[in-house]
Parts: C-alpha cells; sequence; structure tokens
C-alpha cells in the first residue's frame, strides 16, 4: 500500500516549507521513524520521520522548492502491504475509534490513505485491529517530535518550570525542539529558544561583520521571487554559475534578514585601535605545542583576545548591555560570540560565560565550537545567548573592516591581520613588534565614543600587558 | 592532608570524642550517661577514660534499660544539669520513645515556658557495617513528625564538632544522629576550640547547574563521589548536605531547585513516609513553578530491616552507581 507524504507543519504559525534535502532516494528503504527529509521554514529546520516502513516510491518536490504545508512530497509503498499483513497494531483499536482517528485526527505530514473497505478489524484474528497507514500512534517520544501528534504531546507533557517560562516570554511549546529525553522539551530548551528571538527558534543563527566595503544589499526584500528564474538549477553557492539566480537556503536567507536588521536598526559607528601584541605572540609560541599535545587544541590568538575583550567588559559592562524599547539592558552574563566563516555561510557560536574562563578554558572552549562548526555539529545551545561579539578577521590579512553588529549586541570587535612592523618607543628607540589592529562597531544607541574608545583603549591596554609569560 | 592553622584532621569519632571531652572539661553541669559510657569508654571508645578524669558520678553507666537513660536525663536537664544521654544503638531507642516525644519534647510547652529541656541524646544509626537487624537502623523519620525536637545527623567532622556543641549549648532537646559506617570512615579538618554550627543550617557542599541532590549522613560521602563522576562527564550536580532534619533548611534547599529545576533526595532510611517525603511536599508547594522534572526520591525499599548477608545489605542500600544513575537520568531528563 502507497502512503503519501505531505509537507509537515513545523510550527503552529508556519504556512510553507522547504525541502531542504532528500535523505534517501527514489528506491531506498526506509524504516519507520527514520529520517528520510529535511525540510527548513522561517522557524526551524528538521528531519522528518518516515511514517512507516518501505520503499520511497517517488520524490514528487526538489530539494530547494518550497511548497504549502499539506502538499504531497513523497510516496512511499509500505512493506508487507502486497500481502495485507501489515504491522500489528501499537495499540488495540476499534474500527470506529480507527476510523473516528483518520477522519477527525489528521497528521499534517502523514497523509490518511483511504479507509479499507472492509473494516480491519474482520481480518484480524485476535481483535487487533491495525492502524491506518500514515496515522501514527501518539506515542511519547516518537523521533522528530515536530509532527503536530508530537508537538501536542510535548505540550500535555510540559513540566511546570516549561509552562511558565514559556507564559513568561510568550513562546508556544509545541514551536521548540526538544532536547530532553524523548525529546521533551526541557526548561533550557525555552530559554534557549527565547535568547534566540522570535525570528528563529530552532536552527542556524547567524550574524557577523562583512570585510571592509563589502555591505549587504540596502533593500532586501525576503519574499521577493528571484525577477530571472534560473536558466538551471544547479547553480549554487559553492559553484555560482554567471547569470543564474542561486535559491536561498535558510541559512543564506536568516544571514541576510539579519544583517539588514542590524544596519537598519542600530546606528553603527567605528573605531579603530592598534595594538602591539609582541608579549602575547611570543607566550603563545612558546606554549601552542605543548597545548596542542595536551589539549588536542590549536593555541590560537584568539583565547588571549577574547580574555582581554571580557576583562575590558567588566570594566566597561556598557559593552555588554543592549538597547530595548523600556532602556538599555545590561547583561549579567557575559557570552562571547566568536564569528566561524564556513564555505557557505557564517556561524556564530558562543562561549558561555566567558569572563569566568582562563585564556586556556577559552582556547579548549573556542576549539570545541570551532571543532562543531565545521562538522556542522552546532546545536541551538551553542548558537545562543551572545552578548558581545569577536570576530577574528585577520586570518586572510584582512588589516580593517567595519564588522556588522550581531543584532540585540552593543558591540563587536575584530582581531585584524597581526604584521611584524618596526615601532618607536617613547624613549625613541626603535623594536621589530607584531602589531594588530582591532576594529570595533558599536550600537550608538546604546554607548557613545566616550564609552567606546575608552573600552578600546582599555583593550589595548590589557593585550600589550599580556605575557610573554604566566599561566594560561 | 594539608592541616590549616588552628586546626588538626580527626575522624568523626575522634570529633565526637573531643567534643564530649571540652563540654565536660569546661561545664561542670554536663553529665555523660548510658550503657557502657563509663568503665568500658563506650562501644566505639568515644568516652574511654573519661569515667577516670571525671568520675562516676558525670559519666555515668547505666542498666539497660533506655527508658530509664532518657527518662532520668529528662529530670536532670530540667532541674538544670546539661546531661548527653547516649542509646548505644539507635536500633535500641524504641522503648525511651515515650520519654523524647511525650516528655522531652513536650517539656516547654506543658510548663508554658518555665522548663525548659536542655538534653542531647546522642545515638549511632545507618547500615553498611553488616550490622543486621539490630545495629543498623535508621530511626530519623519515626523522631521527625515531632515539635519541640530538634534532629541532627552530620557527615563531616567539622559539623560533628560544631553541630554537637550547638546541641549541647541549646536549651531544648536535641536527638543527635551519628552514622556508624563514617565513624573512622571519615576524616577532615575540625578547628580546634568551641565554636557552633546552627542547627537547621544545611550546606551547600557542590555548587551545581542542572540538577539539586539532597542528602544526609553517609549518604552525602557517596552522593558527592557520585555527582564528581558526572562532572567528568560534563554533567553539573549541586549536593547540599542537610546537616539538620529538623528544622530543615527550606531556604537552601528552594533556593538551588530554582536554580537546577531539578530534585533527588537520597536517603538510607525507607523511602515511604521519609525525609525525602516532607522535602518532596514542601517544594511542590514552594516552588512547583520551578520543576522541570519530577521529583525523584532514592532510598530503602519497605523491607522492615537491612538484613545481616551482603547481597540484602547491598539491596537495601544505594551505592554511588547507583546514585550516580538517578542523577543522570534525572539530568537528562
Amino acid at each position: 500500500m502507497a502512503t503519501t507524504i505531505t509537507m509537515p507543519q513545523l510550527g503552529e504559525t508556519v504556512t510553507e516549507g522547504t525541502v531542504a534535502q532528500w535523505l534517501k532516494k527514489v528506491g531506498d528503504t526506509v524504516e519507520k521513524y527514520e529520517p528520510f527529509l529535511e525540510v527548513s521554514t522561517d522557524k526551524v529546520n528538521a528531519e522528518v520521520p518516515a511514517p512507516v516502513t518501505g520503499v520511497i516510491k517517488e520524490v514528487l518536490v526538489k530539494e530547494g522548492d518550497t511548497v504549502p504545508i499539506g502538499t504531497a512530497i513523497a510516496v512511499i509503498e509500505e512493506v508487507g502491504a502486497a500481502t495485507g499483513t501489515a504491522p500489528a497494531a501499537q495499540a488495540p483499536s476499534t474500527p470506529e475509534s480507527m476510523a473516528a482517528s483518520a477522519n477527525e485526527e489528521p497528521v499534517p505530514g502523514f497523509n490518511i490513505p483511504q479507509l479499507p473497505t472492509k473494516p480491519a478489524a474482520a481480518s484480524s484474528g485476535n481483535g487487533h485491529a491495525r492502524t491506518g497507514n500514515g496515522v501514527i500512534p501518539s506515542s511519547y517520544g516518537a523521533p522528530g517530535g515536530l509532527d503536530t501528534a508530537g508537538a501536542e504531546d510535548a505540550l500535555r507533557k510540559a513540566s511546570p518550570a516549561v509552562r511558565k517560562l514559556a507564559r513568561e516570554n510568550n513562546l508556544d511549546i509545541r514551536a521548540i525542539r526538544g532536547t530532553g529525553t524523548n525529546g521533551r522539551v526541557t526548561a533550557d530548551d525555552v530559554l534557549t529558544a527565547a535568547a534566540m528571538g522570535p525570528a528563529a527558534a530552532v536552527g542556524q543563527a547567524i550574524a557577523t561583520g562583512t570585510n571592509f566595503g563589502a555591505t549587504p544589499p540596502p533593500a532586501f526584500a525576503p519574499a521577493a521571487p528571484p525577477s530571472a528564474p534560473p536558466a538551471s538549477g544547479t547553480s549554487t553557492y559553492g559553484e555560482p554559475i554567471p547569470g543564474t539566480v542561486i535559491p536561498l537556503t535558510q541559512a543564506r536567507r536568516i544571514i541576510a534578514e539579519r544583517m539588514v536588521e542590524s544596519k537598519h536598526t542600530a546606528p553603527h559607528a567605528w573605531s579603530m585601535v592598534s595594538i602591539d601584541v609582541t608579549n602575547v605572540w611570543k607566550w603563545r609560541a612558546r606554549e601552542k605545542d605543548r597545548f596542542e599535545r595536551e589539549t588536542g587544541y590549536k593555541l590560537t590568538l584568539l583565547p588571549f583576545f577574547i580574555r582581554a575583550v571580557v576583562e575590558s567588559i567588566s570594566a566597561f559592562p556598557l559593552m555588554n548591555a543592549k538597547f530595548t524599547a523600556e532602556g538599555i539592558y545590561v547583561n549579567k552574563d557575559v557570552n562571547i560570540g566568536v564569528a566561524i566563516g564556513l564555505p557557505t555561510n557564517l556561524v556564530v557560536p558562543v562561549i558561555k560565560n566567558a569572563d569566568k574562563l582562563s585564556i586556556k578554558g577559552l582556547a579548549i572552549a573556542g576549539g570545541e565550537l570551532i571543532d562543531k562548526a565545521r562538522r556542522n555539529k552546532l546545536g541551538v545551545d551553542d548558537l545562543a545567548g551572545g552578548t558581545f561579539t569577536v570576530n577574528n578577521n585577520g586570518a586572510n590579512g584582512s588589516w580593517a573592516s567595519a564588522p556588522i553588529i550581531n543584532g540585540g549586541q552593543a558591540g563587536i570587535v575584530t582581531m585584524e591581520t597581526v604584521e611584524k612592523k618596526l615601532l618607536v618607543r617613547d624613549d625613541d628607540s626603535f623594536a621589530p613588534c607584531y602589531v594588530m589592529n582591532s576594529c570595533l562597531s558599536l550600537d550608538h544607541r546604546v554607548v557613545d565614543g566616550y564609552v567606546a574608545s575608552g573600552f578600546l583603549a582599555d583593550l589595548k591596554k590589557r593585550l600589550e600587558k599580556m605575557g610573554p609569560d604566566g599561566a594560561l | 592532608m594539608a592541616v590549616t592553622a588552628g586546626s588538626k584532621v580527626l575522624n568523626n569519632v575522634e570529633a565526637v570524642r573531643e567534643t564530649l571531652y571540652e563540654a565536660m572539661k569546661s561545664d561542670d553541669r554536663t553529665i555523660i550517661l548510658g550503657e557502657d559510657v563509663g568503665a568500658r569508654g563506650n562501644v566505639f571508645l568515644i568516652t574511654k577514660d573519661f569515667i577516670n578524669e571525671f568520675g562516676p558520678e558525670r559519666v555515668i553507666d547505666t542498666p539497660i534499660a533506655e527508658a530509664s537513660i532518657v527518662g532520668i536525663a529528662v529530670g536532670m536537664a530540667m532541674e538544670g544539669l546539661r546531661p548527653i544521654a547516649e542509646i548505644q544503638f539507635a536500633d535500641f531507642i524504641y522503648p525511651a520513645f515515650n520519654q523524647i516525644v511525650g516528655e522531652a519534647a513536650k517539656t516547654r510547652y506543658r510548663s508554658n515556658g518555665e522548663y525548659t529541656c536542655p538534653l542531647v541524646i546522642r545515638t549511632p544509626y545507618g547500615g553498611g557495617v553488616r550490622g543486621a537487624l539490630s545495629h543498623s537502623v535508621s530511626i530519623e523519620a519515626l523522631f521527625y513528625h515531632v515539635p519541640g525536637l530538634k534532629i541532627v545527623a552530620p557527615a563531616f567532622p567539622a559539623d560533628v564538632k560544631g553541630l554537637l556543641n550547638a546541641a549541647i549549648d541549646d536549651p531544648d532537646p536535641v536527638l543527635f544522629l551519628e552514622h556508624k559506617k563514617t565513624y573512622r570512615l571519615i576524616k577532615g579538618e575540625v578547628p580546634e576550640g568551641h565554636y557552633t554550627i546552627p542547627i537547621g543550617k544545611a550546606n551547600v557542599i557542590k555548587e551545581g547547574r542542572q540538577l539539586t541532590v539532597v542528602s544526609y549522613g553517609l549518604y552525602v560521602h557517596w552522593a558527592l563521589e557520585a555527582a564528581n563522576q558526572l562532572e567528568n562527564e560534563g554533567m553539573s550536580v549541586e549536593v547540599i548536605d542537610l546537616r539538620s532534619i529538623r528544622p530543615m533548611d527550606r531556604t537552601t534547599i528552594l533556593n538551588s531547585v530554582e536554580k537546577t529545576r531539578k530534585l533527588l533526595i537520597i536517603h538510607e532510611d525507607n523511602k515511604f513516609g521519609g525525609i525525602g517525603a516532607e522535602i518532596s511536599a514542601m517544594v511542590a508547594e514552594e516552588a512547583l513553578f520551578s520543576l522541570d522534572a519530577p521529583i525523584r526520591r532514592l532510598a530503602a525499599p519497605d523491607v522492615p530491616a537491612m538484613g545481616y548477608a551482603e547481597p540484602l545489605e547491598h539491596e537495601y542500600m544505594s551505592s554511588p552507581a547507583q546514585m550516580a544513575d538517578a542523577m543522570r537520568e534525572l539530568v537528562k531528563f
């Protein structure tokens, strides 16, 4: 028997979904509950589990195509259907209840097939009717947990803390991805969703600086279709073909929206200092081999820089604030986002409570996040809660950049390339030194130049005082 | 172990002994009475040689008659002495139930404040020592229902001394529980000289973010071991040593649960109607909307006693591994 799969509703306010990737192709076998495609919407990215065990017979929607929820997207030929001996029902069910569930509780994403012409119970010797194809039992913990049954289940099983936090943050528990046992939505999940803001309750959150001179499109219209349809569907971000339109991935769309939003709402101002990092450079050079041997992570300049940043933030807490309608909210925690460039997008995982970590701790925490980012394993927790951002922009030789502030933060600071230069000291002596520029974009609604330049000067002073030895 | 100046390392037996000795030295009103506390010097040698130094009028060997031990001590306390009565094993306390619950705990109330009963009843309790039916019992839940009675069950030597001093100084009766497996197993720094730790104040012995574990007595040490194991696995568990069972430190428990949102109570006493039941009810009443998981209790099964055979003892008690499993489940819940 063939089961038609429809585009599921991932979140109650969502009206359409994009087939991000088919995890199975026509002819492949899927197990019940096995993820067989990825769907992205403007709220979530999710793997969709197969409702039945079977073989993919038809794929009706191409990767990258966006269709309204309920649209048929694939057909699965159920295994064993030909013999007429379907798997036993998950729960005893009378023909009446089966009919009722089939008629009254359609599950988006799992198309309800025609009822058998004969009552199912009649074909079952033990009195257990089989469930209708596509009707998943609303058992606690169905993988994925994003279908409606799972979502309703999540609501029913929500703990008092989850209910309270969701109420306080005006969030719908059903739209939050659970990371607890059996996909339960935990209190932390709610807080994470709240921290991500309404634009992206789940999924990749992106925002960071761009290179000096490069600016995002001045007026980006997310919903506008391309004026000229692509000649072929093969042009991608990784392999752009001149004269074609690259369809927007969810990540690109979010990057674009966030950039425009930040640049349009936060009046950016910019400043730069030049920092003598000779001692830090020497310190790092001496420690880096041993550090990598002991921890498995490379020791870059980044943790030294973040350490100085968090110390300067403690001296200038306004740099760790955000502009809200009620006033300027000064964050309690110091969570440093680290912009990491990937071939097709940009992620900003967050080192939580970075002010509580030593240079060594920052190096390990940063190393873990970079490693996860490269393996595409960053979770929602890793991306949420940033209060200030550091962009290591100098790796490719950039000397100055004007980053765009990560929305909801007061500033973003860059590390530019480290260059060897001859510096003239106060006593007129010359010395070869390692010098790095650091650029700051600030939200002028939150801080003025007085605070920002104080912060930058403080940062410079701290970095120049660091090293050349000591405990990491 | 590096020892802080003004401290020395003692085990729990030595901490009790030192505290009793200092109390006997500093206040002539202090009387120790109980079975074998004199000539024998207590079965754990806590009061060894006390009778030689302080004489048989202040270190009194009593008959095997617990009702008399406590009854006489209540009279002494009401008339101005500072008796420290010993019940040789908590398993033997039942004959004194009336004297403790009916007399000592109600003295202040019955006399409208005219009399108090500054009495300490010390007793070793708890299992894990192959003590079988008559030397393994936990009695705290039998007494914690009683207003007017304070109950203390420290786990660390420094707390033993500070709380025993507080119990001796207290104007009302205190039941002082000493876990016998910790007697020589647990060592720690103990400050010299007289100091007290307030009765009714719990101690957060390990801070954590994802789960609150409340325990007391021997299990505090095992819970800490399990929590440290979880720390290595990347989970952050807060461990609270209750120290005092009554009055109970509601504030410390509630503050912790409001932070971690999850609660596990571990005790050696039976689960049904145990200390964990009271803590659970209190948290459910006061902090329901902080809870992100059902409150869980890990405690002894409803079996009349801890068996003698080793497998029976193990079955009755919770191991550090079981504690770690329960913690893991809750953290991941």
